[in-house]
């Protein structure tokens, strides 16, 4: 994280002793944008913020445990596309749920799907892209995280 | 759009009563929702203004003509390798990688570079997949990029010459 702020900081210093006017003019453009997406982000901490509440750590670790490893990964996969949650919670739970005995290719499923559909990004992505594009990509970044799903199952020697 | 942005305020305002209610009368599913709210904005404000900042240098500093060679029509597979090399080093996640595939669009990046890059910024954000390996190991990192980032880089093509031919444009004035 830190080296965001370092990165930002250095940038914006170089940028103000080259040109001042530019700089202002960048920050300008920066708050601009930003508020012009802002109620689409407020929307999407919203829904997360009750899908959260509605879908806790201790659901994800019942379900993606099933018995039968394809609906694993199918309730995996949807899992991952309903919620939305930082990577240094995500990757702790799946090493958690590793250790239980769930498998690789649940924890791909749950993982990839987690990372590429977003269902709660919609309000952002519609906004930029618009529904039709927003739903076509998410719909294949589903597919694609099934078969490195798949995949890994095969590797890991999880499905032959 | 008029109803839409009354629906929009309405729900706003009635999630926050509802939220407010809870905290006065000790509503326990309401102040869970609002703690999820906080701890998530919280994590958006670290880092949406660096993001947006970086957005407004890009916008200005980096000529059209260099994205243009670099992501546009003419860039080839280069156009990929640099989404991709862009992507690893992106922060966040889908959230920000759309206002950045957006300014990238606008200084002439073809599409299915960009929808190339929002894939990989998905998968493959360099501190993340480290992270994910020290967890999962790194044999599941590695298959499981070596197995999506080609599935992006080809559907990304193929969405990009699809939206081609139909003529679609990203709405300008985000």
């Amino acid at each position: 994280m830190y080296y965001l702020y370092i990165v930002t900081a250095l940038a914006v210093l170089i940028s103000f002793i080259v040109s001042r006017e530019k700089t202002l003019k960048a920050i300008r453009i920066a708050a601009k944008r930003f508020i012009n997406i802002l109620p689409a982000f407020l929307t999407m901490i919203i829904l997360v913020s009750v899908v959260l509440f509605l879908i806790p750590d201790k659901v994800i670790s019942n379900y993606l445990g099933s018995n039968n490893k394809f609906i694993g990964v199918l309730f995996a996969s949807f899992l991952g596309s309903i919620t939305l949650m930082p990577g240094f919670i995500a990757f702790p739970l799946c090493g958690i749920l590793l250790k239980k005995g769930v498998l690789y290719m649940v924890l791909a499923a749950f993982t990839t799907t987690l990372m590429m559909v977003g269902v709660l990004t919609y309000p952002i992505e519609k906004e930029y892209f618009g529904i039709r594009v927003t739903i076509i990509r998410n719909t294949m970044s589903f597919f694609i995280a099934l078969v490195a799903a798949v995949v890994i199952g095969v590797f890991f020697g999880e499905i032959f | 759009m008029k109803r839409d942005n009354i629906v929009k305020i309405v729900s706003i305002s009635g999630y926050a009563i509802f939220l407010i209610l809870s905290w006065i009368f000790s509503f326990n599913p309401g102040k869970e929702i609002g703690i999820n709210f906080i701890t998530f904005s919280i994590d958006m404000l670290k880092i949406l203004p660096c993001a947006f900042i970086l957005i407004g240098l890009f916008e200005v500093w980096v000529k059209r003509e260099t994205v243009e060679k670099h992501f546009g029509e003419e860039s080839g597979i280069r156009g990929y390798v640099w989404a991709v090399l862009l992507a690893g080093t992106t922060v966040g996640g889908l959230y920000i990688a759309f206002p950045v595939a957006y300014s990238l669009y606008t200084k002439g990046a073809k599409l299915s570079v960009i929808f190339a890059y929002v894939g990989a910024a998905a998968i493959c954000r360099v501190p993340m997949a480290i992270f994910e390996a020290s967890f999962l190991g790194i044999k599941f990192t590695a298959i499981r990029l070596l197995v999506s980032l080609p599935l992006v880089i080809v559907t990304s093509i193929l969405l990009g010459d699809y939206l081609t031919k139909r003529n679609y444009k990203i709405v300008a004035g985000k």
